[in-house]
């Protein structure tokens, strides 16, 4: 890769981080309701006080302009100071976003690690019995949302069987293995739950991207070479199929925060979704917004990475 | 066997019935047959059916009313004076599904409607257009797709909710917001879709032909190209009511969506959970028929994918 694609790439991540941020910023700005509502109805208030506050502030000031100072001020990470908890949002956020990151990572790795193998082995023998039931699974695993997979495994593992704990704890109490073992165990829930979420588009995906791959003039001239069946898949089919994936797993990333949100409200979990849901239900705005911020900056970066490391696996791609 | 693996894979063996055709067929005619090869989908078709003809005349079928409150039947489990049990109140929940489902099933097709709309309208524009316009409208697609969307969606509702509601009443108003909020954040697919059609398209032939006779660029996309769309479109439009499903049960289930007295699937879920180990039917059934929807919907979408494709060998 050279370092004039790497240059090129991550120019062209500012204008998608300015349009998103610039969306969010009009919904802000078209939303209903004048901070200074009150004052404007307050008789004992003069109208050039108000217009004097309102110059303070800026409000006077260009739209264009208003949005720049906005955006510079959201990017410094001074996101205000959260109503209800009475914290700096800044800090409230990053107590919350490990525990997210941590979640969705986890489930992201073991989506990958089953759904790349079974997409795998169910392109190789289309329309096999393992790629029937392989197909259906992740059929099933599409339709089934994240709510309703999280409820049936509560019902199933906490309320029928009693293996797990439904509720996740924040600090959970003992000491080495204890402690390690009581962390696997409330995790496993909110993690295989996301990593269905994700994983079963990942098992079309990877299936249809090697059946692209497969059907190729060089792979027929690989086998015709004498190459062995399992050789030619892995060297010459799999590393060219996969290259593709990367791109739909970071594509992926904005319904998966969705999953998050969900899942995490559901097992409650004390990570950014249920930090959103409670600000929502609390009328705290300055966490609202800089949650949702924070949100399109994560899914920025993850593309340009993704883009970066296609770039790396696929030397073509400079050419362009 | 590289050739003849259809794209679609959830279709039967390939090659199991290359019926020899003698009659000529119309278009309509050929696309049933090919989608009736398409077991899982056909089975979709009639699970579908039957929830949609049980939430449009089920209150027919079964008159309980959704909200007659009997507290001696709380919580109680599935029998036969209420089929899917009872929750804390002792409403009857087959009921009250027959209710909720009508508002689950008409949020999909509006918000679809709304989808397609625009989707349509970006794509056709992009895809005739060409040259700056297509590339912004292409870089606007692209931004869309990376918006974080439930947060966008919760954000939106949160600030617009209270004005709206307020114009249109309380579920109008929801309605309009979820509907719309919805439908604003799924086009890009279909606009996608659609321009990558129309880029191809516009080098045919008869498109050609149709120039060369004068037709205005308008005649030629509403007469010649869109109709050639109208397949993929149809597909996309199936899948897309799948997902407004989905989004609106999602918001609904993080009691963020309809008032509690509106109870769309979401909405029962959300209120069920609190009773998995006393009640689970209160959580099982109306998740059973998202599920069952979605389901059969994307097996659907399957179907109509090979049907709408004469060219496709199956």
């Amino acid at each position: 890769m050279s370092r004039a694609y790497l240059f090129r790439r991550t120019l062209i991540a500012i204008p998608s981080l300015l349009g998103i941020s610039a969306i969010i910023f009009s919904i802000l700005a078209a939303a209903p309701g004048d901070p200074f509502g009150q004052l404007v109805t307050n008789p004992n208030v003069p109208p050039a006080v108000i217009a004097q506050l309102r110059a303070s502030l800026g409000l006077n000031q260009p739209i264009y302009l208003r949005y720049f100072h906005w955006l510079i001020a959201m990017l410094h990470g001074q996101w205000g100071f959260s109503f209800t908890s009475r914290m700096d949002v800044a800090t409230l956020i990053m107590q919350r976003l490990p525990v997210t990151l941590a979640v969705l990572g986890s489930a992201e790795v073991i989506a990958v690690l089953i759904a790349v193998p079974v997409g795998i082995l169910a392109a190789v023998k289309p329309y096999s019995l393992f790629d029937q039931i392989a197909n259906t699974f992740a059929y099933v695993g599409f339709a089934l949302p994240t709510f309703f997979t999280g409820i049936l495994a509560i019902l199933l593992f906490s309320v029928r069987l009693h293996w797990l704990p439904f509720v996740f704890q924040d600090h959970v109490s003992g000491t080495g293995w204890v402690w390690i073992w009581k962390e696997v165990k409330q995790s496993i829930m909110p993690i295989m739950v996301l990593a269905l979420f994700q994983g079963a588009p990942l098992v079309r995906f990877v299936r249809s991207s090697m059946l692209d791959v497969i059907r190729l003039d060089y792979v027929t001239t690989a086998r015709a070479k004498g190459i062995g069946k399992r050789r030619v898949l892995m060297r010459h089919v799999v590393r060219n199929g996969l290259i593709p994936v990367v791109t739909l797993v970071a594509l992926q990333l904005p319904g998966v925060f969705g999953g998050a949100i969900v899942t995490e409200q559901i097992f409650r979990v004390p990570g950014m979704g249920s930090l959103l849901i409670s600000a929502l239900l609390e009328n705290d705005t300055p966490v609202i917004m800089a949650i949702t911020f924070v949100f399109a900056i994560l899914v920025i970066v993850f593309n340009l990475i993704a883009d970066l490391l296609y770039g790396w696996l696929d030397p073509r791609i400079n050419l362009r | 066997m590289a050739g003849s693996t259809p794209a679609s894979i959830s279709a039967d063996l390939p090659g199991a019935a290359a019926e020899a055709q003698t009659k000529p067929v119309s278009r309509a005619l050929d696309a049933w047959r090919r989608f009736r090869r398409h077991r899982l989908a056909v089975v979709g078709l009639v699970v579908l059916s039957i929830i949609v003809f049980g939430v449009v005349f089920g209150k027919l079928l079964w008159p309980l009313s959704m909200s007659s409150i009997d507290f001696s039947a709380s919580l109680a489990p599935p029998s036969l004076a209420h089929p899917f049990g009872t929750d804390d109140l002792g409403h009857d929940l087959l009921a009250r599904m027959i209710f909720g489902g009508r508002i689950s099933l008409a949020v999909g097709l509006a918000a679809m409607l709304i989808a397609v709309g625009l989707g349509v309208l970006v794509g056709a524009v992009a895809g005739t257009a060409g040259g700056r316009i297509d590339t912004f409208l292409m870089w606007l697609t692209d931004l869309f797709l990376a918006l974080p969307q439930l947060p966008l969606l919760l954000l939106i509702i949160y600030l617009f909710r209270n004005t709206l509601v307020h114009f249109f009443g309380e579920e109008g108003g929801i309605f309009l917001i979820v509907v719309v909020v919805i439908g604003a954040l799924r086009w890009m697919s279909i606009a996608r879709l659609v321009r990558a059609q129309f880029f191809s398209l516009r080098e045919k032939e008869f498109v050609e032909a149709a120039r060369a006779l004068g037709a205005s660029r308008l005649r030629e996309v509403i007469h010649h190209m869109l109709p050639n769309t109208i397949g993929p479109i149809i597909v996309a439009a199936t899948i897309e009511i799948a997902n407004a499903i989905i989004a609106e049960s999602t918001l609904s289930f993080l009691g963020l969506g309809f008032p509690p007295d509106v109870p769309t699937w979401g909405r029962l879920l959300y209120d069920g959970r609190n009773y998995l180990d006393l009640a689970p039917q209160w959580a099982i059934f109306p998740g059973m028929a998202i599920f069952l929807t979605v389901l059969s919907i994307s097996f659907l979408g399957d179907g109509l994918r090979d049907a709408f494709d004469p060219r496709r060998v199956l």
